[in-house]
């Protein structure tokens, strides 16, 4: 049978389902946030890890000119070496029907039986590479959909200064290339650049290559020391024009993959742990308010005799059933939501497959952080009504002493009318209660600006990026360093309004025990179309020797201005030279390395050579322009401003906009959630007063006056203050969320500010009505009659 | 100040020597009580008058355990109640008292049957809830909620719940304060029942003089000490009360 106390536990959630329902959202929003993104980042994780053992991707890769394919063996027999795969690799001009611009093709061999040692292909459509059909060629995916390539259908590609028809047979995936990174590209341009892979007896023979390679993977066994097999493995590749083994961690792709997820990472624990506090905050706020508005009850339960422990036992459940529906929501949208986002980023980074897990304990965290601060709350208001003898439980809280403050006898104040007096008072009276209710609508309003502040964020970093220091419309590279003369005949393409020169090459960094592999660029100084601009837009000086590296650079390697840092280069001669840090700035965007041109040039002892250049284009002139460029040999790959903007938005905004859509969708409900309840609970603290009032001659509109007019002026309150505190999150967040690949500004523009209060406005003025409704309805012979 | 041990007496249920409470509020000092003695006998209805601010409700909710005074001592039978902890005072009031209040004081989401349970649950002996709303003539109301109650039908729910359990005590703060005087004797005459049927020791505060007629003792408060207490030889059944 079911008590008496069950019964009203049961009634009393049952006459306050709008407030369960607020409160659910609440809860609803903090947990659902947490177990999506953290399910969904473990999911990823995960999904990645597994992808990379199925497909076997390498632990180290390597690059020579030419090695003969019985160093093989050698290379296998290093210790902590598990595989050795050799290759051919060479990056080919691409001529595709429908593309302006020449793009460029990276062409890998494959073995034409079966599996790959390592780095294997997943097909997706088609068929692989069969044995003995040289213009075979399997294209990746990101490829063939930028192109609406399907099997069957073919492009051209000058290898080595032939030009010959490729057949797509097969679409394919590659851990190798989750990410598809032009060299020296930043971001991956898919029309521009695709992974084709061939046969290797097609590519020896084209490339000259009969029983050697120019490539190599190789899987390390568990106990290696990735350190000692690199350095054995140069030391054996070397003497081939080695250019340097190098970690999967730096390899383009995966480096790229880290870096992404790592910044959902830090989004997607960052800010649902902030909605989780806040939320638990909420939580806590609201209930021990609910909960001391059952004061004259608590008194009655133990004038009757009921024990401490069963009254408190008895608001526990109460608090249980109450916090439960948000908490089996937010669960299990949370899961489900979780499942679709991960599913979406499957997608995004084409992934084969999808390995979805949720731990048991990402729920028992949310759930237990939220029943905390839940039972917390309501710990606290039942304390004190146990505290209190009975009797005096039971009669209502002593009227208030309302003072006459120093408020009140300003002449303005004077100048009031009642009501407003009324709230003016029973703010300043109840000023803790009042300041977490102010504080409850600043949170919320500084998580809505901490999710939206992210889509600022990424329009902060093209500008800077692309707005203020890429000024150029097309970025040409050259398949080989050419002599500065080069620019001339750039410069008199049609079109062509500016032409301005870079050289870069491919450096290991090197202080003291740590390295990292980046391109080196040397520009010119002073320049007018590409500039070296640190985040804040000041154009940064090169020093006529020495490096200017980008401030995460050198964090990385440990240096600081003023060290001498050792740049290996990895190309040509292949010089190692000790050089001084002059100077570092701060990007958002990249690890850069900068140099003067002239002096790169003298370190690869070398002419005045370049490596590409940026180029101003008449608008009008662009289509002859690009056909132009498509027919100069050795442009290697061009590069539009506005190709590079959108790849730019596809690539890092279209990982934020999902989860900050979601964040923006939480932050609303829960808004609502804080505000509804609010309003509500005073309603039920002061609905007898409101009652009375009504009974004494107070028109409806007066009564919800004095409510409403104080969420109001809290409201007003609570606005600028949670623009500050919304600020100072988003300055956590930017510091925090940092990565290799980039740094998110701290930037919160004033329309995200204007949205986001509209949104709180709105939430604000829906309770508000809902509550007024409820005013207008109170019943007043029944709040009479009962002692509520 | 210390008072002369109360002599063991097999009537005496309860018993208070000395009793003062003060009030702090504020920077005023309030004597609502000031050396108060009382008792209580087994089977006996008191009847306690006084002007507003007396003391009466101080009294009884110091004597029920609902409150502890400033000063003195309380008894039960041969228990001294000042020196309870919360857990046998709540014990105490569990399975002794009785209390009825002015305002009723019903749980709004329970019926009058849920009500009376909510009483009988915790209850070592007690009533059916639906004898002792029967009891108060209440039968044909068990399923109704408070807010469908007329106000004399509350304040039988709250007696109903207050004699569920068999008390030795009852204690009533006005409970005919807000009603009519034919509704007030309906529910004067469901006390009177009690205290027939189980010798239940009953308190009762009222500022009707009327009422004193139904009672065995007439205690008077003023100003926070008792001014006098009269016997009352011929006591009226509630049935001839008027007013
Ligand atoms: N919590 C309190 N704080 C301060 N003073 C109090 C408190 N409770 C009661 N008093 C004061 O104690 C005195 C006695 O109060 P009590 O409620 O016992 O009076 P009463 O005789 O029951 O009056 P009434 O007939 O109006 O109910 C009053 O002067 C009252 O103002
Ligand atoms: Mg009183």
């Amino acid at each position: 049978m079911i008590g008496p106390l069950n019964r009203k536990l049961v009634r009393d959630l049952w006459h306050i389902r709008g407030l369960v329902i607020a409160i659910a959202s609440v809860i609803g929003a903090g947990v659902a946030t947490f177990v999506m993104s953290i399910g969904m980042v473990q999911s990823l994780d995960e999904t990645r890890t597994a992808y990379y053992e199925r497909y076997r991707f390498a632990d180290v890769f390597g690059a020579v000119k030419r090695a003969p394919e019985h160093l093989t063996r050698r290379l296998s027999e290093i210790d902590g070496v598990k595989t050795v795969a050799t290759r051919i690799v060479k990056d080919v001009t691409l001529d595709i029907a429908g593309l302006n611009e020449p793009a460029t093709g990276r062409l890998i061999s494959v073995s034409t039986l079966g599996r790959q040692a390592l780095n294997d292909i997943r097909i997706r459509r088609g068929r692989g590479i069969s044995h003995g059909r040289p213009d075979d060629a399997v294209i990746s995916e990101a490829f063939a959909e930028a192109h609406g390539f399907e099997p069957g259908d073919h492009f051209f590609a000058t290898i080595n200064g032939h030009r010959r028809r490729l057949d797509i047979v097969g679409i394919a995936l590659s851990p190798e290339y989750v990410y598809s990174i032009a060299p020296a590209a930043l971001m991956p341009d898919d029309k521009r650049f695709g992974v084709i892979w061939m046969s290797r007896e097609a590519l020896a023979a084209a490339f000259d290559m009969d029983g050697a390679f120019n490539d190599i993977a190789i899987s390390l066994l568990r106990n290696a020391v990735p350190r000692a097999v690199i350095a054995d493995i140069d030391r054996l590749l070397d003497p081939y024009g080695g250019t340097g083994a190098y970690l999967r961690r730096d390899q383009v792709s995966n480096w790229f993959l880290s870096s992404e997820i790592e910044q959902l990472r830090t989004m997607a624990t960052l800010i649902p742990t902030i909605f989780l506090a806040v939320s638990a905050f909420l939580l806590n706020m609201v209930i021990s308010r609910l909960v001391a508005t059952e004061r004259e009850q608590i008194g009655l339960l133990k004038a009757f005799g009921y024990t401490n422990a069963a009254i408190a036992w008895h608001y526990v459940k109460f608090i249980l059933a109450m916090v439960a529906l948000g908490l089996v929501l937010g669960s299990a949208a949370g899961a489900w939501l979780g499942r679709e986002l991960t599913e979406i980023y499957t997608q995004f980074y084409r992934f084969p497959f999808l390995y979805f897990r949720l731990d048991g304990s990402v729920f028992a965290g949310a759930v237990l952080i939220s029943l905390t601060a839940a039972l917390i709350g309501g710990a606290g208001a039942v304390g004190r009504a146990i505290r209190l003898p009975p009797a005096e439980a039971m009669a209502p809280p002593a009227p208030p002493t309302y003072r006459r403050g120093l408020l009140q006898s300003l002449p303005i104040v004077k100048a009031l009318d009642q009501p407003t007096r009324m709230i003016l008072r029973h703010v300043s009276r109840w000023p803790v209660r009042s300041a977490l209710t102010t504080l409850g609508i600043a949170l919320a309003l500084s998580l809505l600006l901490s999710s939206l502040f992210w889509l600022d964020a990424i329009e902060i970093m093209i500008d800077t990026q692309y707005e203020q220091a890429e000024r150029q419309d097309i970025t040409i590279s050259l398949t080989e360093a050419q002599s500065r003369r080069a620019i001339h005949a750039l410069s008199h393409a049609p079109g062509v309004t500016a032409v301005q020169p870079y050289r870069a090459v491919p450096i290991r960094l090197r202080y003291g025990h740590k390295s990292r592999l980046v391109t080196l660029t040397g520009a010119v100084p002073n320049a007018s179309l590409n500039r070296v601009l640190d985040a804040s837009g000041r154009a940064v000086s090169l020093p006529q020797e020495g490096l200017v590296l980008s401030a995460n650079l050198a964090d990385l390697i440990g240096a600081a201005p003023g060290d001498m840092v050792t740049v290996e280069v990895l190309e040509g001669r292949r010089p190692i030279r000790r050089l001084r840090i002059a100077e570092t700035f701060e990007t958002y965007l990249g690890t850069l390395a900068y140099m003067r041109i002239d002096a790169l040039n003298r370190l690869l002892l070398e002419g005045p050579t370049i490596s590409g250049a940026y180029i101003l284009a008449d608008p009008q002139m662009r289509k002859v322009l690009h056909r132009e460029l498509k027919d100069i040999p050795k442009v290697a790959g061009v590069s539009l401003r506005e190709t590079a903007i959108n790849a730019f938005r596809d690539t890092i905004g279209d990982t934020m906009n999902v989860v900050v859509g979601f964040y923006v969708l939480f932050a609303g409900l829960l808004t609502f959630g804080v505000v509804y309840n609010s309003a509500r609970i005073s309603l039920s603290e002061r609905g007898r007063e409101l009652a009375s009032l009504r009974v004494l001659g107070f028109t409806r509109f007066e009564v919800s006056y004095i409510l409403l007019g104080e969420l109001a002026a809290l409201t007003v309150i609570a606005l600028p203050l949670g623009c500050i505190l919304g600020y100072g999150l988003c300055w956590i967040i930017s510091s925090a969320a940092e990565t290799e690949l980039y740094r998110i500004p701290l930037y919160v523009d004033r329309t995200t500010f204007g949205f986001s209060i509209i949104v709180v406005l709105i939430a604000v003025i829906i309770s508000g009505l809902i509550v007024r409704r409820r005013v207008d309805g109170l019943d007043l012979i029944a709040v009479l009659k009962t002692r509520e | 100040m210390s008072e002369a041990p109360v002599a063991p007496d097999a009537k005496r249920t309860l018993s208070a020597r000395g009793l003062s409470k003060i009030y702090h509020s504020g920077e005023v000092i309030v004597r609502a009580l000031d050396n108060v003695d009382f008792d209580l006998f087994r089977g006996e209805i008191v009847v306690l008058l006084g002007p507003s601010g007396s003391g009466k409700s101080t009294l009884l909710n110091i004597v029920g355990g609902l409150d502890a005074p400033s000063k003195g001592q309380v008894f039960f039978k041969d228990q001294e109640l000042t020196r309870f902890n919360d857990r046998a005072l709540t014990a105490y009031r569990r399975d002794h008292v009785g209390f009825v209040f002015q305002f009723y004081n019903l749980i709004p989401s329970l019926t009058a049957a849920e009500n009376v349970a909510l009483v009988t649950e915790i209850a070592p002996d007690p009533v059916a809830p639906a004898d002792a709303l029967a009891l108060v003539g209440l039968a044909d109301r068990i399923h109704h909620f408070p807010a469908q109650l007329s106000g004399g039908e509350q304040q039988r729910v709250a007696i109903a719940r207050a004699i569920a359990k068999r008390p030795e005590i009852l204690l009533c703060d006005e409970p005919t304060g807000a009603l009519d005087s034919k509704t007030g004797v309906i529910v004067l005459e469901a006390l009177e029942t009690i205290n027939r049927e189980f010798g239940t020791a009953t308190a009762l505060i009222t500022h009707n003089a009327d009422i004193a007629k139904m009672a065995d003792r007439i205690v008077t408060l003023g100003d926070g000490r008792v001014t006098s207490v009269q016997e009352n030889e011929n006591r009226l059944p509630a049935a001839q009360i008027e007013w």
